[in-house]
């Protein structure tokens, strides 16, 4: 019995038992799959692209006030080719609330999107009051009264004028909506917006354009929302500004993050939770208080505050976990051990939880040292001419040359705070230099964003580790890939990405391979060993097969053996051509492997040279012995 | 148009414009300490009102008992977690949890015997009220997430509003609520009347802004706040308790949302859930300011009360459309102005 039987077996249940249930079950049901839609939207946008918008009700609003005013607008009726069934009008408007919600969102998106995190909710909080208004303000939209006297759906003759028939639909499109989100979650453009939450200068130094994902993630969003909005209108065949006012807006929210946001699963359980909840406290609470009113907001409210505090991945997880453990003996019964065991990793994968790590394995032996190509057949890959960086009063880089040529290893160092971060930073288009030029692969990049080095083939490690930590060492790798795929988020949500998919996954693994990280593709990234994850870092930027490969002290934390195969991994990919541009704090580790070292001291480079002439210089002695007697 | 409407929408608009000034910085500094996007702020300034009303109308109000209660809760909290081992800080505690509700309930009572009309001492009353309850909300429910995400954080917010929203329904009824003016005094200035209460109101809030304004430049504890602003692990390397910045920035907020609505209640009709238009109308001008910069939430503050006047003059049904949709190009010049990519916290 695996999940996904489960699921199927389920929804089975469900549709055989369709016909017999009462009205009222019927249209609750009904109602919990339409908001679940509009959850499921919000469970990708907050749990697992790290953004949040409080006026999805708004985009519902859009999609069901377009559709009203189409149909039972006389202009539209006048203007109608009487050649044409009127059973059209309605999807005619779907397609128009689809293409307003897209445009709407587009410019909300756009607006605030590339700014950090909060511009977005409030400015969704602040546009949800607005519609809300404007719905019951405009004439032609009925005002507060609304539109009545909608047309039902019909598909093909078939009237769904009952719940018991819409509901099917709705349901329908629930599951289809959740398919395709999954789907596109399991894709390279699914690792892209997961990497959204975690860090967007990583996944911009992966080639991610992180603004047009959020953009799109965002679009994607609202999308559902408007869909669910043209259903309900025509579930309830009227419309008037109170569904789609900003207290529900935030109620969709509580239905995400209640259920669990990072789960698209908790989208239906937190929408059938709060819609049950709802039905029950409506009655309750005003009899409770004696006065009549919405109070069940104020139980919502302490409900979000304790699944905050106690429960942040919301319940799912822990519904998921407690459904494993009853359905352990059938899982058992169902197979062979080997295989219960993998589909209990497999779900423990899936529902946030991964397996320990076995064993420690230690990383493969150190590989053949390669003679280092002749001298002249060298390239310049970046070119860093007179770079200097200012915070305030501070000069952190202050007209700082380097270059790196291809099949070079070329160390920085310098002791803390000499700036060795900063020009990082600048050469790997993270932070932008005050003045000075920089060529990379012949090409001029002031000014340009981080995704572009990428492009031109850069890959780079980080000093402080930023791996998505819940994510498999396989997934986190194949971020780094990500510029090689071509399937975009259609191609991923109808599953037509899969040869690719399999093509890039492949590559990755030879690329963990070579890292000595095979053993570990399949453990959470945030369980390995801090030197193992830097290790991953560099799997992950040799996956985007770059040509400059910058590393930001990749010794650091490592033991003995694991320094020993590091320095052959690079020795070897020197030989492939690389230029690999290193920061390390370990001189022996920088003295073995470079071929030049530059030595940076107060933000200026103060000595360059071979590690033997920089052994020898007065400049660099003074600077490091007379700091540490400082110290 | 004529240029005594003009003028007279001006004055309307000067007057709610230095209440949401005023909102904005509450905001403003509590985002900057505590990093808590507070959006039920506005929840403060109805409280604030329609508590000054029940104390005008000889009535006990009920978020007196919201007051005890959530002291007996943040007290409980703290007593078990110290009964548990963990280190608490038992001094702020008290301090919040007994001796503010208690001065609280001392001053009600006092006002209600001694000086039943007094204006002045139901707005001391009202504000010993509102204060507390800005502490014990940060310590009940932003303290144990102290270290998640902005976005957790505003999502508690939210949360917390319509809890604040469901209460203030059910402490106020549905019914609006205004409060006796501070001065009945109307003044003929060149053609335009000019009331004394929006003077009074001008002025307070122009008082109050020079007040906070000594006290972040001048006093140890606003330094401390200003520090903790700038940057928390340096505030607390310092040994500025961080926490304490919080829970005072937070008392500050509700201070200053209690006085909001104690000005702009002779003004306008309170209603339990109007708090909420005026705080966001706050935000407005805070994100005019980036969240960050005061005198520009000031300026964002004056530019949201002259547009929200003309608007409802010109289009009165679309004011609050009006007055909301002016974040969407203010976010959208903001952003063509940022290059760099944000990290989240």
């Amino acid at each position: 019995m695996t999940p996904r039987k489960l699921t199927l077996l389920s929804l089975a249940a469900l549709a055989v038992c369709w016909p017999l249930l009462p009205d009222f079950t019927v249209s609750v049901l009904a109602s919990i799959a339409l908001y679940a839609i509009v959850a499921a939207g919000l469970v990708l946008m907050t749990g697992i692209a790290g953004m949040t918008s409080f006026g999805q009700a708004a985009f519902v609003g859009l999609g069901a006030y377009a559709s009203a005013w189409l149909c039972t607008s006389p202009h539209m009726a006048a203007v109608w080719p009487p050649a044409l069934p009127p059973t059209l009008l309605p999807w005619l408007g779907l397609l128009l609330g689809l293409a307003v919600t897209l445009g709407v969102a587009w410019v909300l998106g756009a607006a605030t999107l590339r700014l950090s995190g909060h511009y977005l909710p409030l400015c969704t909080i602040a546009w949800g009051l607005s519609l809300y208004f404007l719905f019951g303000n405009l004439e032609f939209l009925g005002g507060h009264t609304g539109i009545s006297g909608l047309p039902p759906l019909t598909i093909m003759g078939w009237s769904l004028a009952s719940p018991r028939a819409l509901g099917v639909l709705a349901w329908l499109v629930l599951m289809l909506a959740l398919w395709a989100l999954a789907n596109l979650l399991d894709s390279r453009e699914g690792r892209a917006i997961r990497a959204l939450k975690s860090s967007r200068v990583m996944a911009e130094s992966m080639g991610i354009d992180t603004a047009r994902q959020r953009i799109r993630v965002f679009v994607l969003a609202a999308l559902l929302a408007s869909i669910s909005g043209w259903l309900y209108a025509h579930l309830q065949r009227f419309v008037n500004p109170t569904p789609f006012s900003l207290n529900i807006g935030i109620e969709y929210l509580f239905m995400a993050v209640v259920g669990g946001s990072g789960h698209l699963w908790g989208a239906v359980l937190g929408s059938a939770l709060i819609t049950l909840l709802k039905e029950q406290l409506q009655d309750l609470l005003p009899r409770l208080l004696g006065a009549s009113g919405n109070f069940e907001v104020v139980a919502f409210g302490l409900l979000m505050l304790i699944v905050l505090q106690r429960f942040p991945q919301g319940l799912w997880p822990s519904l998921a976990r407690g459904g494993q453990r009853l359905l352990s003996p059938f899982m058992s019964l169902a197979g062979a051990p080997g295989t219960s065991r993998a589909a209990d990793e497999a779900f423990a994968r899936r529902v946030g939880k991964t397996s320990p790590i076995t064993a420690f394995n230690p990383p493969a032996p150190p590989l053949s040292m390669p003679p280092i190509p002749p001298a002249e057949t060298r390239e310049t890959l970046l070119d860093a001419r007179h770079m200097s960086r200012r915070f305030g009063g501070l000069i952190a880089n202050d007209k700082v040359s380097l270059s790196l040529h291809a099949g070079e290893i070329h160390a920085l160092i310098g002791p803390n705070g000499a700036g060795k971060s900063t020009f990082f930073n600048l050469i790997s288009g993270v932070d932008r230099p005050d003045d000075g030029q920089l060529v990379l692969m012949g090409q001029a990049m002031a000014g340009k964003p981080a995704r572009e080095f990428a492009r031109l083939g850069l890959g780079r490690s980080f000093q402080h580790v930023k791996l998505l930590a819940s994510r498999t060492v396989l997934d986190n790798v194949a971020l780094g890939a990500y510029r090689s795929g071509r399937a975009g988020w259609l191609r991923a949500m109808l599953r037509l990405d899969r040869h690719e998919e399999a093509a890039t996954l492949k590559r990755v693994r030879a690329q963990l391979a070579r890292c000595g990280l095979q053993a570990h593709a399949d453990d959470a990234a945030g369980e390995l060993s801090l030197g193992q994850q830097r290790i991953v870092e560099i799997a992950r930027a040799l996956a985007g097969e770059p040509r400059v490969l910058l590393l930001d002290e990749p010794a650091a934390g490592l033991r003995h053996l694991e320094k020993r195969a590091l320095a052959a991994l690079l020795h070897q990919l020197r030989a492939e051509g690389l230029g690999i541009l290193v920061v390390e704090h370990d001189m022996d580790f920088v003295m073995t492997i470079a071929d030049r070292v530059t030595v940076l001291n107060f933000g200026a480079v103060i000595a360059s040279g071979t590690p033997a002439q920089i052994q020898q210089d007065p400049a660099v002695l003074d600077a490091y012995l007379g700091g540490v007697l400082e110290e | 148009m004529d240029s005594q409407i003009a003028l007279l929408l001006g004055q309307d608009g000067l007057v709610n414009g230095a209440v949401y000034g005023l909102l904005s910085l509450a905001l403003v500094l509590v985002f900057s300490v505590t990093r808590v996007i507070f959006v039920a702020q506005g929840e403060f300034v109805a409280f604030g009102a329609l508590s000054l009303a029940l104390l005008q109308a000889g009535r006990i109000p009920p978020t007196l008992w919201l007051l005890c209660a959530l002291a007996a809760i943040a007290l409980g909290v703290t007593l078990w977690r110290h009964y548990r081992g963990e280190q608490v800080d038992l001094r702020a505690t008290l301090f919040w949890t007994l001796v503010m509700p208690a001065a609280a309930g001392g001053l009600i009572l006092m006002q209600q015997q001694l000086w039943p009309q007094s204006l002045l001492a139901q707005s001391i009353a009202t504000a010993a009220l509102i204060t507390p309850l800005g502490p014990l909300i940060y310590r009940l429910a932003y303290r144990p997430l102290a270290d998640a995400t902005v976005l957790v954080l505003l999502i508690v917010s939210v949360a917390l509003h319509g809890v604040l929203v469901g209460l203030g329904l059910w402490f106020f009824g549905a019914e609006g609520w205004r409060t006796t003016p501070l001065s009945q005094a109307r003044f003929d200035w060149g053609g335009v009347t000019v009331t004394g209460q929006s003077l009074a109101v001008v002025g307070l809030a122009a008082g109050l802004l020079v007040l906070m304004f000594l006290f972040f430049e001048r006093s140890i504890v606003g330094k401390a706040l200003r520090a903790t602003a700038m940057n928390r692990v340096g505030a607390r390397l310092m040994g500025i308790p961080t926490e304490l910045a919080g829970e005072l920035s937070f008392a500050l907020a509700a201070l200053i949302g209690a006085i909001s609505g104690m000005l702009i209640a002779p003004l306008t009709t309170i209603y339990y859930d109007t708090g909420f238009l005026i705080g966001l109308k706050g935000f407005v001008a805070a994100i005019i300011g980036g969240l960050a910069s005061y005198p520009m939430a000031i300026v964002g503050a004056l530019i949201v009360g002259q547009l929200e006047a003309f608007s409802s003059f010109w289009a009165s049904a679309f004011k609050e459309v009006i007055v909301f949709t002016l974040i969407i190009p203010v976010l959208l010049w903001r952003s063509l102005r940022s290059h760099t990519v944000d990290d989240e916290e």
